[in-house]
């Protein structure tokens, strides 16, 4: 799950984290109301930075500087409603709802820090690198030794020694060390804490006065951690996901929109993948990538019917389904239902095998619906994309 | 022979009372396998479906002999569940669970080191040897006993591949899902070293998916050390980035870890990559050397 920033700076902030003074605003008397309080506390200036849950929003034009509470409101007011596109967030961008209003700071270097779990190590691992501020991922890929890196022992934290060595190979000042300290194992907690599969702060700035700030600050919590954190789980904000991803969560089914025509529904996250890249292979465009998981019981199957139908450019849909512990009959009842209420006039592949095939097959004949059906993944992904072709 | 399981396994389901645990324990059984019990805390000394339920994993092994462990416990629960059968030896532990937090696996996987138990899973279907022994969720009917071993990050889709092979009248040794987790007991690299000295095996099928490295790993294990062909293929070759595809270790992340990438690892060590999936039996098939019969 992700949070906006403002939300990841309030968690950091819990835990001894020095972020920079600021408010979420959204709207425009609060945005001077924020920028007001800074100016009054002796701010040269604000920053107005727009919210959303995607990165490159300053080169997006989401990120602006205001030297005075009239300049933050005009920024404020200009950002807000606007749509924001940047590299992360596809062609057809986001709406800005929320900003943060935050002091400027006098930033002296940008460096970077985070934290992941490393999968070969099967552990966290503190990242750190003096190139902050760019694409991390670029110096990641170009120079692999400009990333600095601590593991985490489990059950331990990060241990003071190793941020201190962390610390000193940024090149931060001897006076600094200690808050440097102090800054990336409280980092480190807040990523234990709080279960996340991601912590980063990039830029991570030292100041010309020598104080130290996470600048920007993104946190992804681990979904699957979720059940013991429910206060984590209110910082959701559903306007930054997909209606129908949103839709579709709610009954614990596993759907991404995509941009084709031809809708999927398979069981297993591996089969709905290859799915994926075999209408593909056949010429078509998947419009979705939906897992209805193994357990998936005759209800869910009908909503997942009933959100691949929503999205419009939808024109075949193929179920392929290898029932395992999903008993295929259990699939077709809820096939038929969902046919037989949505009314339903596109054109239905049905590839299924495994567990009660038979019992599957004959409710789908018994149903009296018009189904195409297939014996192969190969013969399904051919019948679906002529289907969405015509 | 076969790989980690055989006619001689002894199998305590952990979580055997619950639906999920009752309904393929009794498959499992039904296939053959050896199920000696289930461990229930708080339900020892009752049976359930004929069969002795214990208080502890170390209880069930010391009246049991078990040297197997299947678990169906409910996420919060499973990391514990993994350390305890560890605790008591278990030589083999399927963790079939979907959802365990990542945290939580840091520890499992910690407690696992410098101890003789080997974990599978989580997040998977588990391992069959067919003719002999299932340990996991797989169904049964579509297996035949054979030469192939096939290792898979994808339940349905092993099944998928399992399935073209025996239509085509191709059998397996042993079929292993490992699990679409980031953090996995078994991975790629265990599984083709067991492949590679199990003399029953001729040729490995190993089904990758998009995110982490361990198909390259594995690959490079392939290109110095494998004596067998392999046959493979990567799920996620039209996935977008930045989006996790169902399994929380299928993510192209900062650029890494696509399809593409896998694809040519994977080549590079003369392995023949089925590019559709549809294809993964006729590669199989041509890895063989034999004609097809379906």
């Amino acid at each position: 799950m992700k949070i906006h920033e403002y939300q990841a700076k309030a968690i950091l902030k819990k835990y001894g984290v020095p972020v920079p003074r600021g408010e979420m605003a959204e709207t425009r008397e609060q945005v001077e109301a924020a920028a007001r309080k800074l100016f009054d506390a002796g701010a040269s200036g604000v920053v107005v930075k727009a919210q959303i849950h995607a990165g490159g929003r300053g080169k997006g034009g989401g990120v602006k500087i205001a030297k005075s509470v009239d300049e933050a409101v005009e920024l404020g007011s200009k950002i807000l409603g606007m749509t924001l596109v940047t590299h992360q967030t596809g062609p057809e961008g986001r709406v800005v709802r929320r900003l943060l209003i935050e002091e400027t700071l006098p930033i002296e270097k940008e460096l970077y820090l985070g934290i992941v779990i490393d999968r070969v190590e099967a552990k966290p691992v503190f990242m750190a690198s003096a190139a902050g501020g760019m694409e991390i991922e670029q110096v990641a890929a170009e120079n692999p030794d400009a990333i600095l890196k601590e593991y985490i022992e489990p059950g331990m934290g990060l241990e003071a020694f190793q941020a201190r060595k962390l610390a000193f190979k940024l090149g931060l000042k001897p006076s600094q060390i200690n808050e440097a300290v102090r800054l990336m194992t409280g980092l480190f907690r807040a990523f234990q804490g709080t279960d996340s599969s991601l912590v980063e702060i990039n830029p991570f700035v030292s100041c010309s006065d020598g104080r130290l700030f996470a600048l920007d600050a993104k946190i992804n919590f681990d979904d699957n951690a979720l059940f013991r954190h429910p206060d984590l789980r209110e910082l959701r904000d559903i306007t930054e996901e997909d209606p129908l991803e949103v839709e579709a969560s709610k009954y614990s089914l596993n759907y991404i929109k995509l941009d084709g025509n031809v809708g999927c529904m398979v069981n297993g996250a591996g089969l709905a993948m290859a799915t994926m890249d075999i209408i593909k292979y056949a010429g078509g465009m998947p419009a979705n990538f939906l897992d209805v998981g193994g357990g998936a019981n005759a209800e869910q199957v009908t909503h997942a019917f009933e959100i691949l139908l929503s999205d419009k450019n939808v024109k075949a849909v193929l179920i392929n389904i290898f029932g395992g512990i999903l008993r295929v009959d259990t699939l077709a009842t809820g096939v038929v239902e969902a046919a037989q209420k949505t009314h339903i006039q596109l054109p239905i592949v049905l590839r299924l095998e495994g567990t009660n095939v038979e019992a599957g097959r004959e409710i789908l004949k018994q149903s009296g619906l018009n189904f195409i059906v297939a014996e192969t993944m190969k013969d399904a992904a051919e019948k679906v994309v002529a289907a969405a072709a015509n | 022979m076969s790989i980690l399981v055989d006619k001689s396994t002894r199998v305590v389901v952990q979580g055997l009372t619950g639906r999920e645990g009752t309904f393929h324990a009794k498959a499992c059984a039904e296939y053959g396998t050896k199920i000696v019990g289930g461990v229930t805390p708080g339900k020892g000394g009752t049976t359930h479906e004929g069969w002795p339920i214990f208080n502890t994993v170390q209880e069930a092994v010391d009246k049991t002999g078990a040297d197997a462990s299947v678990i169906f416990v409910p996420p919060p629960f499973a990391a514990d569940a993994i350390m305890e059968a560890a605790d008591a030896e278990i030589e083999l532990i399927v963790c079939i669970t979907e959802g365990i937090p990542t945290l939580d696996m840091v520890r499992a996987w910690e407690y696992l080191q410098n101890r003789r138990s080997r974990l599978i899973g989580p997040n998977c279907p588990g391992i069959i040897s067919p003719g002999k022994c299932k340990i996991g969720i797989m169904p049964a009917r579509i297996h035949l006993e054979g030469s192939v071993g096939i290792v898979s990050r994808s339940g349905t889709l092993t099944y998928e591949a399992v399935y073209q092979l025996t239509t085509r009248g191709i059998g397996q040794s042993t079929a292993i899902g490992i699990g679409g987790d980031p953090i996995i007991g078994t991975n790629f690299l265990d599984a083709l070293e067991l492949f590679n000295k199990d003399p029953q095996t001729e040729v490995v099928v190993m089904i990758g998916e998009i995110g982490g490295n361990a198909e390259e790993t594995a690959a490079e294990y392939v290109k110095s050390r494998m004596k067998k062909p392999v046959v493979g293929f990567i799920a996620g070759q039209t996935a977008p980035p930045g989006r996790r595809m169902g399994h929380a270790g299928a993510i192209i992340s900062g650029g890494k870890g696509t399809a593409a990438e896998k694809i040519k690892a994977m080549e590079a060590a003369g392995i023949r990559v089925a590019r559709s999936p549809a294809d993964i039996g006729e590669t199989v098939v041509a890895a063989m050397g034999v004609g097809a019969k379906a």
